[in-house]
């Protein structure tokens, strides 16, 4: 790693001074996004049940935004891919990115497929 | 480390000494080793969605499943998952903090972060034999229909879940467990549950109250409560097992793939934290010798704390797929 640290985060709106105040603040950010998922997974707002955005509730929906939100924060600081060369972050960062998306579209259109022959099909398995 | 010798022919690409991508040799083939590894837990994931979205109304409620903290009782969902992500996020920042000593040639401090990381993964691994233990022991009990549905019991009234052991009949001159000693022919057999079915059955029809909650949820995600009636109809008809805590093959908080995605993936998580927490245990005795104070360099503690925050990150995602969303 190069021996400098970038010491902003959230697009420079909050700089720090040193790596060890950056890591502090960043544990702060993580911490209270976990507790909005936890206050949230324990409340179950019924506004954000009852509404659904392609075939998911809103509330998935959201608990799966701020996991990509830490995920990025753990990636970009703990990992420091922050501070690495943009060709080497790219690569660790695109490459699961495509596959994934990839595999999660194939396999969930075809579970929803699957999960309509079950309720609509002939298969008797509730008995 | 940086092992290639320099020849000097500086422009030369394949004269060796080169870094491509800014990153030494090791540093890369730890991360091209995590993005292999992060393929691997996504497949898993991606087969634990898929399942879920093809047993929709029937998959388990996560907040109904996970409800215990170590020391209390009652009910608090999702509390101790929470405490445990915690520790993990916080032993991924003594990790970060100890790298960063590292890079300041701090040696007391490399080694106390290291300490601190060890230990906040040996209470994570703890947890979750914790929160399997309970998982396999198993809670309220349950009936199993000659379908594999699973059929749980409540309160008619206030709604609340039953225990077997609070309502279940007991009736003497049943079958006991077949052991080596009883037999000349010993043939194997599995624990037997505490209470037989027919002690259940007699059970739920001298208790007017109570009646059966099937798997299906309803518009809102609410398990379907049947009426006494119905109840009484599918115990008779259907009731074909007893099922206590799960296992691979039976499961008493619904779909026994549930189970089944649960300790295979979870498991496999906290495989990973085990050896993160060996590897780093051997990192740490590097550190206390002195070995990269010779050597002038602390990258090692890098590289192993990339694989530690690998393993936090996979928790993060295993936390929102298993228990929140």
């Amino acid at each position: 790693m190069a021996d400098e640290h970038k010491l902003e985060i959230f697009r420079g709106l909050l700089k720090f001074k040193s790596n060890v105040s950056k890591i502090w603040g960043v544990l702060i950010f993580l911490s209270i996004v976990t507790a909005i998922e936890v206050v949230l997974g324990i409340y179950k707002p019924s506004v954000l049940i009852e509404t659904s955005f392609l075939g998911m509730h809103v509330l998935n929906w959201i608990f799966i935004i701020l996991t990509l939100i830490k995920a990025y924060y753990i990636a970009w600081d703990f990992m420091h891919l922050r501070d690495e060369k943009s060709s080497l972050r790219r690569t660790i960062v695109w490459t699961p990115i495509f596959l994934v998306s990839y595999l999660i579209f194939i396999l969930l259109f075809e579970a929803d497929y699957i999960h309509e022959v079950y309720s609509n099909g002939f298969v008797k398995w509730n008995f | 480390m940086d092992t290639t010798v320099i020849t000097g022919e500086e422009e030369n690409v394949w004269g060796g000494g080169n870094k491509p991508l800014g990153a030494s040799y090791g540093k890369m083939m730890m991360w091209f080793f995590i993005v292999s590894d992060a393929l691997t837990f996504s497949g898993f994931l991606a087969a634990y969605g898929f399942t879920r979205f093809k047993f929709l109304e029937t998959w388990p409620i996560a907040d109904e499943v996970f409800t215990h903290v170590p020391f209390f009782h009652g009910n608090y969902p999702m509390i101790y998952v929470a405490l445990m992500t915690f520790i993990l996020i916080m032993s991924s920042v003594t990790m970060v903090l100890a790298v960063d000593a590292g890079h300041k040639m701090q040696h007391n401090k490399v080694v106390w972060y290291m300490f601190l990381t060890i230990i906040g993964g040996a209470i994570f691994v703890g947890s979750q034999a914790w929160e399997w233990a309970t998982f396999i022991k198993g809670d309220y009990g349950a009936i199993e229909t000659k379908g594999g549905r699973i059929l749980q019991f409540v309160d008619g009234k206030t709604g609340d879940r039953v225990a077997l052991a609070d309502f279940a009949k007991i009736i003497e001159d049943e079958r006991s467990q077949h052991t080596s000693s009883e037999g000349v022919w010993f043939e194997n057999e599995g624990t037997l549950p505490t209470y037989t079915v027919n002690e259940v059955l007699q059970g739920f029809q001298a208790n007017q109250n109570l009646v059966v909650r099937t798997e299906f949820k309803d518009e809102n995600g609410h398990k379907t409560i049947l009426s006494r009636e119905d109840s009484l109809m599918k115990l008779n008809k259907e009731a074909a097992l007893v099922v206590e805590g799960a296992n691979l093959i039976h499961n008493e908080y619904g779909s026994r793939l549930f189970a089944d995605f649960f300790f295979f993936i979870t498991g496999f998580h906290g495989f990973h934290v085990f050896s993160g927490v060996i590897i780093n245990i051997i990192i740490f005795f590097n550190v206390i010798l002195g070995t990269y104070e010779k050597r002038k360099n602390y990258e090692m503690v890098e590289k192993v704390g990339l694989y530690w925050h690998f393993v936090d990150l996979v928790w993060v995602f295993v936390f929102t797929f298993f228990y929140l969303v």
